[in-house]
């Protein structure tokens, strides 16, 4: 008979960096009952509540602050070969000169350009997970002012950077010669997003791909983010969802109060530092029975779309939000996760 | 209890193999319907479609043969609906006569279940699960060939074989690498 020894690395109830990573990849637990000739089956997964990092302490917040409030469109980006850190003003000289050649080509038509943009390449320290984890960098591109009593620095155009936090289980997997950082984020016109990522891709062979959210990981999110304890509430925790019907999809907003969302959780919420499936499931299930009971609407029929809460929000086509610096690190986490889960 | 569905408490119709469909989506329930009943067949196929269990216990229908729960990943209330229509089945029918039908697991940015979800409820019920996104016309022709061949087997139709046999040989297949398509 099967003997249902599945290994899983549990995760102890500490609040130190290193144990934030829970548990061994699916590859890694498909091999290991392969190896082991057991049968395969799957644990539902466990998370821990983001903490503070330890590591976050090193983060100066004046200068992470424009990472906050803005929004991001979500990309997973496969390992760089050959990306070193010292070569970044090399890396902005040749990004600069490739964005006005494709500018010029006429690939990226905007009428009234200027044509005097800079690029600039340079480290975000303090945004990672472990001491393991890449450095993250961010790559601008600013609008030269071509008049010299103006401020030398011209207006950002476009930001994107990269970062890996917690990525554990990829960096184990790939060899020196490459640079995990799986999860890209891009704000700005969608353009100069495109020109930069085959840029990345023609310099690096790496491939980016959108990175999409679905409504599993979206309640995720939203049980996660409530659990969250917050100073002061700057939004209200809202729902979105789309019911698929023709001739056009209909959506439902729900909105909560916060602290109303954040006691719902807590009648739920069992082991402390710890975020089960059951107690999301539980969650969720209270919210739809709650909306079926007033609008006898099944909530769980449709598809769940958007989440926003005080600490960040998220839009399933994989955009996002961060409006609380304190769980920055924790939001990125569970995106590299994410990131990391589809490249694999 | 009278609603719950046994699956030896009628005798068989000569030549005659039912399968129920239990699901929340009628239209794709609708469509596989059609697509089995399509199939070459030597045996007379009836088709039977339902919401949820338990069945209105006024009509009368014939034996059946197999039970097929239709999930759809993209919709917790069609989980919810199965867990709930899984109580109303004997035991026995478990023997090889029930499996699940997982469909939308192609379009992932859609799914709000994840696929360990269902791939536990297979397991604690000892039933196999198949996947297929029902949408799709040419999965759902092949994935409705192979539900008439099981359920020509689950009606001792097929010589030799019987649901438990299939079954067991399902079981000892099922290894990680093909419980993952």
């Amino acid at each position: 008979m099967d003997s249902y020894d599945v290994p899983e690395s549990t995760p102890s109830a500490s609040s130190r960096p290193e144990d934030y990573f829970v548990g061994a990849t699916p590859l890694q637990k498909r091999l290991e009952s392969i190896r082991k000739h057991t049968s395969f089956i799957p644990t539902p997964p466990r998370r821990k509540v983001p903490q503070c990092s330890q590591l976050q302490e090193d983060v100066d917040p004046q200068k992470v602050a424009f990472l906050l409030h803005k929004q991001w469109t979500l990309y997973s980006l496969t390992p760089l070969y050959k990306f070193s850190y010292s070569n970044l003003k090399e890396y902005s000289r040749l990004l600069n000169a490739f964005i006005v050649a494709e500018k010029q080509k006429g690939l990226a038509v905007e009428v009234g350009e200027d044509f005097n943009i800079k690029v600039i390449f340079s480290t975000l320290l303090g945004m990672k997970g472990t001491q393991r984890d890449p450095e993250a960098f961010l790559v601008q591109i600013l609008s030269k002012s071509q008049l010299p009593s103006e401020n030398r620095e011209g207006k950002v155009l476009w930001t994107g950077w990269f970062c890996c936090i917690f990525g554990d289980s990829l960096l184990e997997t790939v060899s020196e010669d490459f640079t995990c950082l799986p999860l890209f984020l891009a704000n700005g016109a969608e353009s100069n997003t495109a020109i930069i990522g085959t840029w990345f891709q023609k310099t690096f062979d790496c491939y980016f791909s959108p990175l999409t959210i679905n409504a599993f990981n979206l309640s995720w999110m939203a049980a996660m983010w409530t659990a969250c304890k917050v100073d002061h509430y700057v939004a209200t925790t809202e729902f979105l969802w789309s019911v698929p019907c023709s001739p056009q999809s209909l959506d439902i907003s729900y909105a909560i109060h916060p602290e109303d969302a954040k006691a719902l959780w807590d009648s739920i919420h069992k082991t402390p530092g710890e975020v089960t499936q059951e107690e999301v499931d539980l969650f969720m299930d209270c919210l739809y029975s709650h909306f079926h009971r007033h609008f006898k609407i099944h909530l769980s029929a449709t598809r769940l779309v958007r989440v926003s809460t005080s600490v960040a929000s998220a839009h399933t086509d994989g955009k996002i939000k961060i409006l609380c610096h304190k769980y920055l690190i924790g939001v990125l986490a569970y995106l590299t996760e994410l990131a990391v889960f589809q490249i694999e | 209890m009278m609603s719950v569905l046994r699956p030896l408490d009628k005798l068989p119709s000569l030549n005659t193999a039912t399968i129920l469909l239990v699901g929340t989506e009628d239209a794709l329930l609708q469509q596989l319907a059609d697509s089995m009943l399509k199939e070459d067949c030597a045996s007379e196929l009836k088709v039977h479609l339902a919401k949820s269990l338990p069945l209105p216990s006024s009509v009368n229908r014939p034996r059946i043969d197999l039970i097929v729960f239709v999930v759809n990943l993209h919709s917790k209330y069609s989980l919810q609906n199965t867990e709930e229509s899984l109580r109303h089945v004997d035991a026995s029918f478990f023997l090889g006569k029930v499996c699940f039908l997982a469909t939308g697991a192609g379009q992932e940015s859609h799914c709000s279940i994840h696929r360990h979800t269902v791939v536990k409820l297979a397991h604690t019920y000892q039933s196999p699960l198949l996947y297929c996104d029902l949408e799709v016309e040419g999965f759902r022709a092949t994935m409705a060939q192979r539900l008439v061949r099981v359920l020509q087997i689950c009606a001792g139709h097929v010589p030799g074989v019987s649901a438990l046999n299939l079954l067991s040989l399902l079981r000892s297949s099922e290894g990680p690498s093909l419980e993952d398509l």
